[in-house]
């Protein structure tokens, strides 16, 4: 009996230490958002909410400070853009080709070789930008200046490809073979079936890849960072410098902001616009992606 | 008029061969789709080797940085990226592991577990600049840990925790149910069968998995910017030995530091030339330690799928 009962004890002590590690991921989420709004509370106290989201011009750092967050987030969805633009169409073809056409050796060399570029530390890629892709891009577009929203964003639009592929190539397998089979009886090809019958069949989940992409790219900080400029600026002109939202935050850690100074919470306040930008293209991609299942 | 039997069939053969043409021409486009990633990859390394090579020396590794770009080394750089992979390790991968087991092999099927699930998928896609504002925010002010090692280690503890999460659960799915079933027909208790045969069994896995993590770990330079890390550190943290009892200090924990990346990101945003080229150096001692830490993932995930046959 008395083995049994310390049993009985041993093995619940360890169920409840490991619900408790599961727990913890719960807890970040919450710490996440309770620092984020802990501290954008006291930077809303000095700052108009109505100022934050109509000013257009994002000048913290100024003797005369302005807070209109309007150019970090066009810088930001600028870089996006130019990002999904390239990785759209790159991305969508390699999963095709990867998943209907490719031949099962070529697939098995080529997939972790294509894994590597998410490998790469996003430094090396700001790095590639700025030094490399900017100084070629230039000799073809004259007016591009140094720092510019154009190169980093094409870096990234590769960057993520990735990512796209990996997801909407899950959607484009779980697609069953027979509704292939139907489509090669009637004599269609590879090209046909893929485009007309695989894809949208697996819609939801190739959208919910490039949502996730998306997602990816607003919060990608190094490479723009490096290569896009410190400048806010409200464009939609690639060629110019931006900021974006990342970007930002980064400039504000190097230089000394002290705690509990306005510049201090603007960090947050730009987080928390960050956070809740990619919590919800990540919200509508998992609900995209859990359409999927139901499908078949 | 009606056309003869012989003009539709050669419409109808044209028309096959355009049609097999297309899927020829996709054939092609797919494949060099494919190759830009590829060709991106070998151009970015090329560049980093051309530029970066000569600065390469066994004084570059041993030298601290410099205002002299020749010589600047990163000395403290990779010593900093040591300890606070050090820290990021010991702190995910046991909590990571313990709430992979939980959720596959304990959890109940409720609302709890469904909160708990879709957390940490949603955790996954949280840029990772911001978990350096947590960090900032809870290690740096809240906890007063500081701008240190610790805060370092921790934000990305924090940040590749759901990989570790998703790989262990991914490991232990792939275990057949028949395992667990002997083990339960022998009388074992639920932790004797996670014991002796989960853990053993989704080792490869998971060994995978936190490999990939801590490869990502150590190319992060956006959240360890947000803690604080400092640019230029010309001294190594105090040494986790000492000659007093009792042998080993943990004061290096809470000493200022800085990192791989931040080192090459300090380099490459300076005007000089001379030390863009540091910056190149500095890329391909982390893209070797980068490469190196996925290779040998790849390699284990393949040792392990080869040698288990269920």
């Amino acid at each position: 009996m008395k083995r049994k009962l310390a049993r009985k004890i041993k093995e619940g002590a360890i169920e409840t230490t490991l619900f408790l590690s599961a727990l913890s991921s719960v807890f970040i989420t919450i710490s996440i958002v309770v620092v984020l709004a802990y501290e954008s509370f006291g930077f809303f106290k000095e700052v108009s909410i109505k100022e934050f989201f109509t000013g257009t011009q994002w000048t913290p750092l100024f003797a005369n400070p302005k807070f209109g967050i309007l150019p970090l987030i066009s810088g930001t969805l600028l870089t996006t853009s130019i990002a999904l633009i390239v990785a759209l169409p790159l991305g969508l073809t390699v999963t095709v080709y990867l998943s209907e056409y490719a031949p099962h050796r070529v697939r098995e060399v080529i997939k972790p070789i294509l894994e590597l570029l998410a490998a790469v530390p996003t430094v090396v890629y700001g790095y590639f930008a700025l030094l490399f892709l900017t100084p070629i891009l230039q000799k073809f577009i004259p007016d591009l200046s140094g720092f510019n929203a154009l190169s980093p964003g094409i870096i990234m639009g590769i960057m993520i490809i990735p990512y796209v592929s990996s997801v909407s190539e899950d959607a484009m397998k779980a697609v069953p073979m027979h509704i292939r089979e139907g489509s090669y009886a009637m004599g269609a090809t590879k090209l046909q079936t893929a485009f007309k019958v695989v894809i949208p069949s697996a819609f939801s989940g190739i959208a919910a890849a490039f949502i996730i992409g998306i997602s990816r790219a607003i919060g990608e900080t190094m490479v723009v960072a490096i290569a896009a400029g410190g400048m806010p600026n409200l464009t939609a002109n690639p060629l110019e410098p931006v900021q974006t939202l990342t970007a930002y935050i980064v400039q504000v850690s190097l230089g000394d902001a002290p705690h509990g100074t306005v510049e201090y919470k603007t960090i947050f306040a730009a987080g928390i616009t960050l956070f809740f930008m990619t919590l919800g293209f990540n919200i509508l991609g998992f609900w995209l992606r859990k359409r999927i299942r139901e499908v078949y | 008029m009606q056309k003869s039997k012989s003009e539709l069939q050669t419409e109808i053969k044209k028309r096959i061969a355009v049609i097999k043409f297309w899927d020829r021409v996709f054939l092609i486009i797919g494949l060099l789709s494919t190759l830009v990633g590829l060709v991106l990859l070998f151009t970015l390394m090329a560049d980093l080797f051309v530029n970066g090579f000569p600065r390469l020396s066994y004084k570059f590794l041993s030298s601290f940085p410099s205002r002299f770009p020749e010589e600047a080394g990163i000395l403290s750089a990779w010593a900093g990226s040591f300890l606070v992979l050090l820290v990021t390790a010991l702190a995910s991968i046991p909590l990571g592991i313990a709430a992979g087991i939980y959720l596959e092999e304990y959890a109940r099927k409720n609302w709890l577990t469904d909160i708990i699930e879709i957390n940490i998928a949603n955790l996954a896609g949280v840029p990772s600049i911001v978990y350096g504002l947590l960090a900032l925010g809870l290690f740096v002010y809240f906890f007063k840990f500081g701008e240190s090692i610790l805060t370092g280690g921790l934000a990305l503890a924090l940040l590749i925790l759901p990989m570790v999460i998703m790989a262990t659960r991914e490991a232990i799915r792939a275990i057949p149910n028949s395992i667990r079933e002997a083990s339960y027909a022998l009388g074992a208790t639920k932790w004797q069968t996670v014991q002796s045969h989960i853990i053993p069994y989704s080792t490869g896995g998971i060994l995978t998995g936190v490999i990939i993590g801590l490869s990502r770990a150590i190319g992060e330079t956006a959240p360890i910017i947000t803690v604080g890390a400092l640019t230029f550190i010309a001294f190594l943290p105090t040494s986790p030995f000492s000659s007093e009892f009792p042998f080993i200090s943990f004061k290096w924990l809470f000493d200022p530091f800085t990192v791989m990346p931040i080192q090459m990101f300090n380099w490459v945003s300076r005007p000089q030339q001379e030390f863009q080229l540091n910056a190149a150096a500095a890329g391909i001692v982390l893209m070797i330690m980068t490469l190196l830490m996925n290779g040998l993932a790849i390699y284990i995930r393949y040792r392990f799928r080869r040698k288990i046959k269920w």
